[in-house]
């Protein structure tokens, strides 16, 4: 059903099925996609996941041959592509808006590819019947896009886009044109159908719930550049950087010199006081770095607590939000920073602290990230 | 009750109504007055008995017997007689071919205007209707200076020794059809283009990444969702064409007998005014049904998108 270039790729190295290296894009010489270099697994689903602006669209487009890059090199098992037109490549893609032919129906669209294949009208028909199922959209293979809901759209273009079978599957925002509550029950529903059908996927997507819950693995991206690649727990719980901690959730900041590294902790010394970190980070004394702490690991209490020397402030509440399932609060510490304070309404007790009360914020030294860059 | 009165014609329903009655109105009465009014006007002339050069009325009323008198040899002489027969046949197939020519010269031109940079559009859309803002008599006018005998392209050939002696251009079916497709080839291309940019072009994008060759694209997606803008572009060449009489008298030679020139004769040459308006009648039927079909498949479509 693919291009014959494409048909021995048995022993290739899985680790490296896709693999994107030191590309680059340009458009009236500012670069939208700044010399990226990444593998990408067979079978894995693999986010983009940046702002409006930051080259993942770029890249994504690219990958399916809409744009030309002005240097490096796209490698899909073990064929080089980069100059293929987007017709050629074993390469399909779920476009944002769906991109559905309005003048066809859902049985049509699905086979718009399989009959560019000339194959029998057996095989199409057969084909286009498993993704209807794929899709469970059988009772509405005659009906035109335009009669279908949102959802189901979006089901018809997921279909249309697995038809062929592809070497790589491209999602463009796939979960962006829903409503929220829809959004939620779809992220799973798609997982569970790529996941089965078992292609390689890469998804783009500035929503960072949608990528946590999609993608094997991340890449945060910024103005061209892919900052970090990892599981969405190494992404939130170990970033690499103060862009990806900030851009990931919500973090607290704290800059400071270091001021003692032992393997097993070391110290940083910040104006807001001794910060405790529960490992060494192998750096030189009295280099300037940041530490950066979630919101849902400090814990506020109104006393204090019996060790106050490490990773203890004390300040007074000057916000608080009640979010159901959590509640937030802005503690304001007596040397000015603002700090953000997540508590599980599990562990609230139904003691809501009132603003201006004067509270401890406590957390333990293995929940703080030392960030060098 | 007088009270009633004023409060029933002050009531904002009533004036809302009649506001938008009148706004209605006006191109209604416009068409019964300046095409209705004139329609069964010349439809009455198509049916009516003649005595000399005094029409005879349609009604009698004598010694308490109604009589209406319908006249209808014109119309069967027009559908037996070999010459109008051949004359609607003959106007219908150069107005398709026409329609058909405009459609292929049209369609690139308004799939490159639709395609160029958005700054280019508004000064490529004006170059297509810069023709209007000259006479159309003069503009088929000019065709002879180009045409003729002795004319530029004939010059010119001569000059270059392409050819020794004039090709003959002027007054043949060559050079009423460079004037019809010359004068009506706007009207091709400005509901194609309107079609044409408003496409959105992530579907073409969409066929080409599963599996379409450009040209495969543009026959199942581009021409299909650019259908609306053909009909209309047809419709748009086909109904003036069919009744043209300026191209053909000044361009055509003496073979074409196109419709419009019929009438013409009917009416000035022969003073036939009944067998005139026959004509005339016939060829608004004749045009009636594209029109019908056209329509047809606006509400269809309408009817599809919802709207």
């Amino acid at each position: 059903m693919q291009p014959s270039g494409f048909a021995q790729e048995n022993g290739m190295n899985d680790a490296s099925y896709l693999r994107i290296h030191r590309l680059s894009k340009e458009f009236d010489s500012v670069a939208a996609v700044d010399d990226v270099t990444v593998d990408i697994r067979k079978g894995e689903i693999f986010a983009l996941l940046g702002s409006s602006g930051c080259g993942k669209s770029t890249l994504l487009r690219m990958l399916a041959g809409f744009e030309t890059p002005t240097s490096g090199s796209i490698n899909l098992g073990g064929v080089e592509i980069s100059a293929m037109p987007p017709y050629e490549r074993p390469i399909n893609m779920m476009f944002q808006s769906y991109a559905l032919f309005p003048h066809m129906t859902v049985w049509e669209n699905i086979a718009f590819g399989l009959k560019r294949q000339k194959l029998d009208k057996r095989k199409v028909a057969d084909q286009v019947e498993q993704m209807l199922a794929l899709v469970q959209l059988k009772p509405y293979a005659k009906r035109k896009p335009h009669q279908l809901s949102g959802g189901q759209q979006q089901r018809v273009a997921l279909a249309r886009s697995l038809a062929l079978e592809p070497r790589l599957l491209l999602l463009d925002e796939p979960l962006g044109a829903l409503d929220r509550k829809l959004r939620e029950q779809t992220q799973f529903e798609l997982k569970n159908i790529i996941k089965k059908v078992g292609v390689t996927c890469v998804m783009v997507t500035h929503d960072q719930e949608e990528a946590m819950t999609m993608a094997d693995r991340i890449a945060i991206m910024s103005s061209g550049a892919i900052k970090q690649v990892g599981t969405p727990q190494e992404i939130y719980e170990t970033p690499n950087c103060r862009f990806v901690a900030d851009f990931i959730g919500n973090v607290n900041l704290f800059q400071g010199t270091l001021v003692e590294d032992q393997p097993d902790h070391c110290v940083i010394e910040t104006p807001h006081g001794k910060l405790y970190v529960g490992h060494g980070i192998s750096g030189a004394l009295g280099m300037t770095l940041c530490a950066a702490l979630r919101p849902e690991n400090i814990v506020l209490q109104r006393e204090a607590p019996a060790d106050r020397r490490h990773n203890c402030v004390q300040g007074k509440i000057k916000e608080s939000a009640y979010f159901g399932a959590s509640s937030g609060y802005r503690v304001i510490l007596d040397s000015g920073l603002q700090l953000q304070v997540t508590i599980p309404s599990t562990e609230r007790h139904s003691d809501m602290l009132e603003r201006g009360a004067s509270v401890f914020a406590v957390w333990r030294d293995t929940s703080l990230m030392v960030l060098t860059q | 009750m007088m009270k009633r009165i004023e409060n029933f014609w002050h009531s904002p329903a009533l004036r809302k109504g009649w506001g938008k009655r009148s706004v209605i109105g006006i191109p209604y009465i416009f068409l019964i007055l300046f095409f209705s009014l004139p329609f069964l006007i010349v439809f009455k002339l198509s049916i009516s008995d003649t005595e000399g050069i005094r029409f005879k009325d349609l009604f009698d009323y004598i010694d308490g017997v109604a009589i209406l008198r319908v006249r209808v040899s014109n119309y069967l002489f027009l559908m037996t007689d070999s010459l109008y027969v051949y004359t609607y046949w003959y106007s219908i197939k150069l107005a398709a071919l026409n329609t058909v020519i405009c459609l292929i010269v049209g369609y690139p031109f308004a799939y490159f205007m639709a395609r160029a940079p958005a700054t280019w559009r508004p000064t490529l859309l004006m170059l297509v209707t810069l023709p209007f803002w000259t006479s159309y008599l003069l503009r088929v006018y000019a065709w002879k200076g180009l045409l003729d005998d002795n004319g530029v392209i004939n010059n010119f050939l001569i000059w270059a020794h392409v050819i020794d002696s004039p090709i003959k251009m002027m007054y043949t079916s060559f050079s009423m059809m460079v004037g019809l497709v010359y004068t009506y080839l706007p009207f091709m291309i400005l509901p194609l283009y309107s079609t044409l940019v408003k496409m959105n072009l992530t579907l073409l994008e969409a066929a080409s990444d599963l599996g379409a060759r450009p040209l495969t694209t543009f026959w199942l997606i581009t021409v299909p969702l650019s259908k609306a803008g053909i009909i209309a572009g047809s419709m748009l060449v086909f109904i003036p064409s069919l009744g043209e009489y300026v191209i053909p008298e000044l361009l055509g030679g003496p073979e074409t007998q196109m419709i419009g020139r019929t009438l013409w004769n009917e009416f000035f040459s022969n003073n036939d005014w009944t067998m005139a308006s026959a004509v005339a009648v016939s060829m608004v039927v004749l045009i009636l049904i594209p029109l019908a079909v056209f329509n047809k498949y606006q509400a269809d479509s309408g009817a599809a998108k919802g709207t």
